[in-house]
């Protein structure tokens, strides 16, 4: 077959039942990939050419032997290095965790490999997830595909990058504020933050306990939902699991496509719209709101007054679980220890001081501070009662409309470099996705063309209600539908090819 | 509301154990100071009727059954400290000489 590394997950799927491939041929190709052009992109952190074939050999003997097998068998994944893999060098992006060999998966990744997928290996991010561009990687930043000179996103950098450069069809990613869905709106991929609690978190390097959650990505709507069937469900591991049974997503994804959006209803999100969005996104955006009317939805505008104060909101929280969350860096159990023989505080500090990079390290501080008496009910006290404000937003705007969209950000990619001395500049590129966190209700990236300035993917945000995922992937599957159609192939097609697969 | 200044980066430094010299509390304490009072403003809308939430999605009394699971082997808990003895996590001495 011509370049399986441009297959979707599904046309992997259907050429290994018909015999036209195979698991270990879709391995070797992928690797070859990662060989070619991960020198460039720097999507890897880690790569598992020995694991990933072994598993794909074991799925092909089953293959061939008439076995029933798990629908994704076979089929490569890349897996963020927030996720600990038994065996498998595991970072969160960090130089504190630099040779860290977990000793366990995270349930996760346990379905992952009861899934029967080769894991070809773990994707770079900003280091404990924090960021919007991978520079704050501890292991250098990962490059956008369309343009090597910009930011692929982050904090999930790594594994939005490795799908649009065609090295794997699917991944996993993770998302507190953004991290799953910004990368995939500038990388012209599809990602998905489910509802919190949807997804197990057992195995998780934690960020911000009450923010994070796991989710697919993937370079089309269908090979997202393939893989959210794979990962989501209750786990007892995870206090924060949600009990019972999941959306059928496969099946709505199905039906947005077959069937169209015909009674569905739509809300713009008035704050996020217009000023401080770049007009490229803008115009898209709009292009985007006359195709989902195109295919039969009604669109109106509604207003969530309470937005404007997220972001704030969001920066006290996070830094604030994730000063908690990141004390247990301590030079004891895992991880760098810096020892100048000196008492186990001196030790830490020293420790801490060398293994973290300055994004964490301010985030630490801020986390400190807003925790700390005489200054908690003015900064995390407050924070929690804008969360309130938010999820009243949501909740009155779901009561009058199925869905809502918004741009995903409000810019094309950024150059490298362009904003890692400005962290509040920087922030400013989550105003649309945290929102969804604070809430914990689940939040779609996919990619709806390319901004007539520069050339670059735009993304579409779709939030539905807590528990109903399913309508992401339905509304998503009519918009990719109508735009598939309308560019005869995904976005990710249009891609530049990168230097070194011309070699 | 105050800005954060140097000295009071310094003293949370120490408390979140994070050495920091004199460049880096130079530069922290600036990006920091910007960053506390675009924050600030979440108390413009936090009035006292407002509920805190702590959680997106409540739930109360998680329990699991009270059974005994595998866990991790000494040895595996162990494989990836820093240092080690005698089957338990090695720490520099706690107390200083003075």
């Amino acid at each position: 077959m011509r370049d399986l590394n441009r297959l979707t997950a599904q046309a992997l799927v259907d050429a290994f039942a018909s015999g036209k491939t195979t698991s270990v041929k879709a391995t070797e190709a992928a690797l070859d990939r990662i060989g070619h052009v991960d020198g460039e992109v720097h999507a890897f952190l880690h790569v598992d050419a020995e694991g990933a074939l072994k598993t794909a050999e074991a799925v092909d003997r089953d293959r061939e032997a008439g076995k029933p097998l798990p629908p994704l068998a076979g089929v490569p994944i890349a897996v963020k290095d927030v996720l600990v893999t038994k065996g498998l060098p595991t970072t969160a992006g960090s130089r504190i965790l630099e040779g860290w060999i977990p000793p366990y998966d995270a349930t996760v990744v346990e379905r992952l490999k009861a899934a029967r997928l080769p894991i070809i290996g773990k994707t770079n991010m900003d280091e404990f997830a924090m960021g919007s561009s991978t520079e704050h990687s501890g292991y250098g930043p990962t490059r956008n595909p369309w343009d090597l000179e910009r930011i692929p996103g982050g904090s999930g950098g790594g594994s939005a990058a490795a799908l649009a450069a065609f090295e794997v069809p699917l991944a996993i990613g993770s998302d507190t504020g953004g991290s799953i869905r910004q990368p995939a709106a500038v990388t012209g991929t599809v990602g998905v933050k489910p509802t919190y609690g949807a997804v197990s978190r057992y195995g998780v390097i934690a960020l911000a306990s009450s923010l994070d959650q796991v989710g697919p990505c993937a370079r089309t709507v269908h090979d997202t939902a393939l893989l959210h069937e794979v990962i989501a469900g209750h786990d007892p591991r995870d206090a924060t699991s949600l009990p019972g049974s999941a959306p059928k997503i496969v099946a709505a994804a199905t039906r947005g496509r077959e069937d169209g959006l015909e009674g569905t209803k739509i809300g713009v999100i008035k704050e996020l719209m217009g000023k401080g969005f770049q007009r490229g996104v803008s115009h898209r955006f709009e292009e985007a709101v006359h195709q989902l009317k195109s295919v039969g939805a009604t669109v109106t505008e509604v207003s969530c007054p309470s937005f404007d104060y997220a972001l704030a909101a969001y920066y006290l929280i996070l830094p604030s679980e994730a000063s908690s969350n990141l004390a247990k860096y301590d030079s004891v159990r895992f991880g760098l220890r810096v020892d100048d023989g000196g008492t186990i505080e001196r030790v830490m500090g020293a420790t801490r001081a060398a293994g973290f990079g300055d994004e964490v390290k301010r985030r630490i501080i801020l986390g400190t501070y807003a925790l700390s008496a005489g200054y908690y009910d003015a900064y995390y006290g407050s924070a929690q009662k804008v969360r309130t404000l938010i999820q009243r937003d949501f909740a009155e705007a779901f009561g009058s409309v199925d869905v809502l969209v918004s741009p995903t950000c409000p810019t094309t990619a950024f150059r490298l470099g362009e904003q890692i001395d400005d962290p509040l500049t920087m922030y400013l590129n989550d105003i649309a996705t945290i929102p969804a966190n604070l809430a914990g209700i689940p939040g779609m990236s996919l990619p709806i063309g390319l901004a007539p300035e520069d050339g670059l993917p735009v993304g579409l945000q779709i939030l539905a209600p807590a528990k109903a995922d399913d309508r992401l992937y339905r509304v998503g599957a009519a918009l990719e539908g109508a735009l598939v159609d309308l560019w005869s192939g995904t976005l990710t097609t249009q891609a530049p090819p990168l230097e070194g697969a011309k070699a | 509301m105050a800005s954060l200044d140097r000295s009071e980066v310094a003293r949370l430094a120490a408390l979140a154990r994070i050495d920091l010299d004199d460049c880096d509390l130079d530069r922290l304490a600036g990006q920091l100071s910007a960053i506390v009072d675009a924050v600030a403003k979440v108390q413009e809308v936090a009035t006292p009727e407002i509920p805190a939430t702590s959680h997106p999605i409540l739930m109360s009394n998680v329990f699991r059954p009270d059974v005994v699971l595998p866990s991790l082997t000494q040895g595996d808990a162990l494989a990836g400290a820093p240092a080690a003895e005698d089957g338990r996590f090695r720490v520099p001495q706690i107390l200083g000489e003075d």
